[in-house]
C-alpha cells in the first residue's frame, strides 16, 4: 500500500496512509502516515466504535491538510481497550500468525505466483 | 502506554524460527515524493485504496474462480455500496486480537460519505479500489500502482486514503 501511496503522490494525488504497522510504512517511506496503535486489521478504529472511527478519520483529513513535507507521521491518541498483551503474543508460538487453512492459501498463492512468473504471465 | 510493535523484526524472527532463512526484504526508499493539497478538502474528490481484500458479499463465490486474478491486480467497488454489503477475505491480520467484522474499521467507506455530508470533503469518487497482494514489489511498482493512478485520474480523484490491513 505504501508503494501505491508513493506512486500516486509522485503523480499529483495527495495521500494519507492509515496503518497499524508503523515501522513497515516508515521504513518504506510515505508522504503522510496516520498511525493507530491497534492490532493489524483495524487501522481505522475499533470494530463498530463509530465515534472513534470518526475521530480517527477526521485526523487523517487534518493530516492531509497540515503536512508540509513527506514522512509526516501522526499518532492517534487511542489505546486498544483490551490491554496490550497482543503486542507480545502476535507471531508467537502460542498465537501463530496464520491458521492452517490460511497458511495453505498463502503457500498456494505463492506457488501460483511462481508458476505464472515462470510463464511470464505476471 | 507500551511501545509499538516492530513488525519487521517480529516477522524476521518468526519466519527464521520456522526455517525460512532468507528474511523478507521490506521496501525501502531514501526519497519520498510529496504533493501538497491543491485546493481545500471541501472541494476535493476522495477515494480509498486498500489491500484489505474487501469484496461484495453478493460476489463472494465469484472471486475465487480465477485464482490467478487474485495475485496482484486492481479491482473496483462502487462507492455507493453499503458497508454491510461488503466483507473481507483477508487472512493476514491479527486474528487473535481482533476481527474484520466491521468493514469501516479498515475500509472507511461510511466515514467518507459522512464527511462529505458534513461539508468537510467535496465528494466521494464513484469507485473505491482494492489491490491484491502481489508477492512482488516490482509488480506493484510497475503494474498495480500505475493502474490505481490511471483509474484515479479517470475519475478526477484529488486525494486518496490508503489502508493496508
Amino acid at each position: 500500500m505504501s508503494l501505491v501511496a508513493r506512486h500516486l503522490e509522485a503523480n499529483g494525488i495527495a495521500t494519507v496512509v492509515m496503518a497499524c504497522a508503523k515501522d513497515i510504512v516508515e521504513y518504506c517511506g510515505v508522504p503522510r502516515l496516520l498511525f493507530t496503535d491497534f492490532p493489524l486489521g483495524n487501522p481505522c478504529g475499533e470494530p463498530f466504535n463509530v465515534e472513534q472511527q470518526r475521530k480517527i478519520f477526521s485526523m487523517a483529513l487534518d493530516l492531509l491538510e497540515s503536512a508540509r513535507a513527506p514522512r509526516t507521521t501522526v499518532q492517534t491518541p487511542f489505546i486498544w481497550p483490551h490491554g496490550d498483551k497482543w503486542k507480545e503474543l502476535f507471531m508467537s508460538e502460542a498465537q501463530p500468525f496464520l491458521d492452517e487453512k490460511a497458511t495453505e492459501n498463502w503457500q498456494r498463492a505463492k506457488e501460483e505466483y511462481r508458476k505464472l512468473k515462470k510463464e511470464g504471465k505476471v | 502506554m507500551s511501545s509499538y510493535v516492530r513488525y519487521i523484526d517480529k516477522t524476521r524472527e518468526y519466519y527464521l524460527a520456522q526455517g525460512y532463512e532468507t528474511p523478507y526484504r521490506w521496501a525501502h526508499f531514501d526519497e519520498v515524493p510529496f504533493t501538497p493539497l491543491k485546493k481545500p478538502l471541501s472541494e476535493c474528490c476522495i477515494t480509498i485504496a486498500s489491500t484489505s481484500d474487501v469484496a461484495l458479499k453478493s460476489e463472494q463465490n465469484k472471486s475465487d474462480e480465477n485464482g490467478h486474478k487474485l495475485i496482484g491486480n486492481v479491482y473496483e467497488i462502487p462507492s455507493d455500496v453499503k458497508a454491510t454489503d461488503l466483507f473481507s477475505k483477508q487472512e493476514h491480520y491479527d486474528r487473535h486480537a481482533t476481527n474484520l467484522d466491521d468493514v469501516n474499521a479498515y475500509f472507511p467507506v461510511t466515514r467518507l460519505h459522512e464527511f462529505v455530508v458534513r461539508g468537510r470533503l467535496g465528494s466521494v469518487a464513484p469507485y473505491l479500489y482494492g489491490v491484491y497482494t502481489a508477492y512482488s514489489q516490482k509488480r506493484t511498482l510497475e503494474i498495480d500502482a500505475p493502474e490505481v493512478l490511471k483509474r484515479c485520474r479517470e475519475n478526477n480523484v484529488d486525494v486518496a486514503v490508503l489502508t493496508p490491513v
